[in-house]
């Protein structure tokens, strides 16, 4: 182990080693919506190593002048800052376009090329991060030549790869994708990411729950009575059909986004905040959940069907463009799951996902048990709740119960709340800053390790299996701005009933 | 951005701080989906005469705007208090919350700054950090005020004489947390130094080097002195005063491999902070960065006499965003900044 640098603490932005970032599908939505935007924003704040190049990889033929142009009208238009023109000319100066398919051998033996050359302009050899942002039928191919090429190692300076989401649409395919991935790359050098957990608020969830020791002699069996995770859109699936049409809610959102809160929520606290720590934790929680073989009544499912949002008439599923007539997709889907472990055993876990309701929200409610006597006169006092909210208004806010001003004791509940954008003056970073940043810098803390996408897919791949075994009955219908399917109330246990959304 | 406005002539710190409470009040009434922002007090005290330059550079603080800002304006001769109080915010949209901020301007002699904590503290929101900051001196407010503060946000190259500059950060550290402008102009400075020397086999020429040089604006010495103080603390040197040198501030530190030359050079520029920063090492390695369009211009010579040049990226925050950055600063800690401080204050030119 070396000595750690002097100069490093207390600097808010640790140092990053010199890094050429070369993204696999450079001319993509994501590349030009969020990736390259946050590239810029890090340039702005100074963030990027000191030696910085970004090579683009795709399909399309263009010199890279025009790559320069595309790239600059992308951080235009989606950039959280306004560009600096300065910044924005340098950090461009020098950017690489490969264009060719992902299996000719060609884009490699380029890539190998202008690596090389990138180096010895530095004088040294650079890291590299490989990001891959394309179609998810590529991410095997990708890894795989660029193992063919000798990319995946480079003498006196890491290698890493970055895969976006879906990690494979199903539990096979996942220990397939991170076989052939890991034949290639080691673990160390793997970031799978899901860009949710870079969110400030996902992050929030384990300062509150783990620098605030009010909450810890509550948070188990004895107290908490259940928890309700809900991530509602209020928009529907647009023009995304054919990736949607395959994916489907259940592995859209809760294998990713609600099953990572929920770890979140229910892991032991680590013993420190490392990388392997933290997973570790988290895994043992996946572990904990245990998917029966009969899904009735622990899994429902729905399509939205034509209604009204926000005094708009809206079209149902079957009728969106694209979208098959005969299709049997979930864009509504609801688990009760349940954490088995000496923490957690018997709480049931309610998760709720669905396009095309009442409003946009996500936040996780832990409703904890009711007081065991009620001394004011038999009057119904409804439990405490603690809400984070992630969206649309980060915060925590929690229900007490306390008297209504009058003669009587009348009680009823009221929130305190806290609003992160009352409580901090700075704005958050796009999540995607924090995980580039991260990825550069090699800390995993918050991308999915190998054994924890298993243990996410294995949740889910035995309803995914139910509802494709499923054919003969039909898709539970909701209208369009509703709050969801009648059918999702059979999932509840008595006394228990879904929050409003 | 819309505003609600209250004012009254010959008033007094009570009914300012109601006025405060019905203007958030009737705001909140009339939309619920506004809440009053709870991060942080700041107390800003200035001359009359440059009160607008102030005021400006507050604006430009960007999205770093404390939520109750108190600026106390001096005038010679007034008697009486006169204030304005505003709450300012943005309709939010749809179903988002907005939040409100608010500012108070308080007319005020000098005859009243020695009471001053007794016109400020009924108008500070309880229960937040309360930052000061007081460019213009009025070092006897500032004093008076330290028991009610929790932060001092002081620019030390305001002051000519940096070794007063950093005897006063030294006092006022002994009651409050001080953030210093002068030191957040370092920070490009200190991250990019930290970066270049942060691969392993880089880490080992930090022992090496011999020869220290900062240039800077010429009113900018506090901030040459504490990049100084910084790198001298981290590697533990062991400092003496500078003295004036063939054309430049320099002097020795000691290190553990022999004497390093600390050397400050002057240099034109218009912006107030650093212009480069030079490290050799014994084996005649060298890195230069010098501030540039669009980022630091870096240069680095090799044992072997091999030169490079290349682009550091990051936008100038100018005067504003080093504001901004000292209000954002107030919530965080620095445990670098104090010993920079130590030995920036050995180092200064005797």
């Amino acid at each position: 182990m070396t000595d750690p640098n002097p100069l490093s603490q207390g600097l808010e932005r640790l140092p990053v080693a010199p890094t050429n970032l070369v993204i696999f599908g450079g001319t993509g939505d994501l590349a030009k919506r969020k990736l390259l935007p946050a590239i810029y924003n890090l340039a702005h704040e100074g963030a990027l190593p000191e030696r910085f190049n970004l090579v683009g990889v795709s399909r399309s033929d263009m010199p890279d002048d025009d790559y320069r142009g595309l790239a600059i009208e992308a951080i235009r238009a989606f950039s959280r800052t306004k560009p600096d023109e300065a910044v924005l000319e340098k950090l461009l100066d020098e950017i690489r376009y490969i264009p060719g398919t992902f299996d000719d051998p060609q884009v490699y033996e380029s890539l190998v090329a202008t690596l090389a050359e990138l180096d010895r302009n530095a004088g040294e050899p650079m890291a590299r991060t490989f990001y891959i942002s394309t179609a998810p039928e590529f991410f095997p191919l990708i890894v795989e030549k660029l193992g063919d090429h000798g990319l995946n190692v480079h003498d006196g300076a890491d290698v890493r790869i970055v895969i976006e989401k879906p990690f494979g649409t199903s539990l096979a395919e996942a220990i397939d994708l991170n076989k052939r991935v890991l034949e290639v790359f080691e673990e160390r050098q793997v970031f799978r990411i899901d860009h949710y957990l870079g969110k400030e608020t996902v992050q929030n969830m384990l300062a509150f729950r783990f620098a605030n020791g009010m909450f810890e002699p509550l948070w188990n069996r004895n107290y908490i009575d259940h928890v309700q995770i809900t991530a509602a859109e209020d928009i529907g699936i647009g023009t995304r059909a054919g990736y949607y049409d395959k994916a489907g809610a259940l592995r859209d959102l809760v294998q990713n986004h609600m099953l990572q809160l929920l770890t979140l929520l229910c892991m032991e606290p680590p013993v420190v905040f490392s990388a392997d720590e933290v997973r570790d934790e988290k895994v043992k929680v996946l572990h904990a959940i245990k998917t029966p073989e009969k899904i009735d009544g622990m899994a429902v499912r729905a399509q939205y069907s034509r209604g009204v949002v926000a005094g708009v008439e809206v079209n149902g599923y079957l009728d969106e463009p694209g979208v098959p007539e005969d299709s049997s997709t979930e864009t509504f889907a609801a688990l009760r799951l349940e954490v088995d472990n000496w923490r957690w055993a018997g709480v049931p876990f309610y998760l709720r996902t669905a396009k095309r309701l009442a409003r946009r929200v996500t936040e996780i409610a832990v409703i904890l048990k009711p007081v065991p006597h009620m001394a004011f006169g038999g009057q119904h006092v409804p439990a405490n709740q603690l809400v984070l909210t992630m969206q649309p208004n980060e915060g925590v806010s929690l229900s007490l119960g306390a008297k209504v001003p009058g003669t009587r004791m009348t009680i009823r509940p009221v929130n305190m709340e806290f609003l992160y954008g009352t409580a901090f003056i700075s704005q958050s970073p796009e999540a995607y800053e924090r995980l580039i940043l991260d990825a550069m810098r090699g800390d995993a803390t918050l991308f999915t390790r190998n054994d924890e996408i298993e243990a996410l897919w294995g949740i889910i791949d035995p309803i995914l299996e139910a509802w494709e075994r499923d054919k003969s009955s039909t898709v539970p219908q909701y209208d369009a701005g509703s709050s969801g399917p009648k059918e999702a109330d059979a999932l509840l246990l008595p006394g228990h009933v879904w929050r409003r959304l | 951005m819309s505003e609600d406005i209250w004012a009254e002539q010959d008033t007094n710190p009570d009914a300012i701080e109601a006025a405060l409470r019905e203007l958030l009040h009737e705001r909140h009434a009339a939309n619920e989906a506004l809440a009053p922002a709870r991060v942080l007090n700041l107390v800003v005290i200035v001359d009359r005469e440059w009160k607008g330059e102030i005021a400006n550079r507050l604006e430009r603080a960007g999205r770093y705007h404390a939520s109750r800002t108190v600026l106390c304006t001096v005038e010679t001769g007034r008697t009486k208090l006169d204030a304005v109080a505003t709450v300012s915010y943005q309709e939010p949209q749809g179903s988002a919350l907005g939040v409100m901020h608010e500012n108070v301007e308080i007319d005020l002699g000098p005859s009243h700054l020695r009471a001053l904590p007794t016109i400020v503290d009924p108008i500070l929101i309880g229960e937040i950090p309360t930052v000061v900051w007081s460019p213009h001196g009025h070092q006897d407010a500032v004093d008076a005020l330290l028991p009610l503060i929790d932060v001092m946000l002081l620019d030390s190259d305001d002051m000519d004489d940096p070794t007063e500059a950093f005897a006063r950060a030294e006092h006022l550290r002994e009651h409050a947390y001080v953030v210093d402008l002068a030191w957040l102009r370092t920070t490009p400075w200190r991250e990019r130094l930290a970066a270049t020397f942060d691969l392993p086999e880089r880490l080992p020429a930090l022992r090496e080097i011999h020869e220290l040089e900062v240039r800077h604006r010429e009113t900018s010495m506090a901030s040459a002195l504490l990049l100084a103080g910084w790198l001298s603390s981290r590697l533990q040197w062991a400092g003496s005063h500078l003295l004036l040198w063939d054309g430049r501030i320099a002097g020795q530190a000691h290190n553990f491999n022999g004497d390093v030359v600390v050397a400050l050079r002057t240099a034109e520029q218009e912006a107030p902070g650093l212009a480069g920063v030079t490290v050799s090492c014994t084996d005649g390695r060298s890195l230069s960065l010098q501030r540039g369009e669009g980022g630091l211009d870096a240069s680095e010579r090799t044992a072997d006499g091999a030169e490079r040049t290349w682009k550091i990226l990051g936008a100038s925050r100018g005067e504003g965003g080093i504001l901004g950055e000292g209000v954002r600063q107030a919530l965080l800690r620095d445990p670098t900044y104090v010993p920079a401080l130590d030995a920036a204050r050995d180092l200064c030119p005797a």
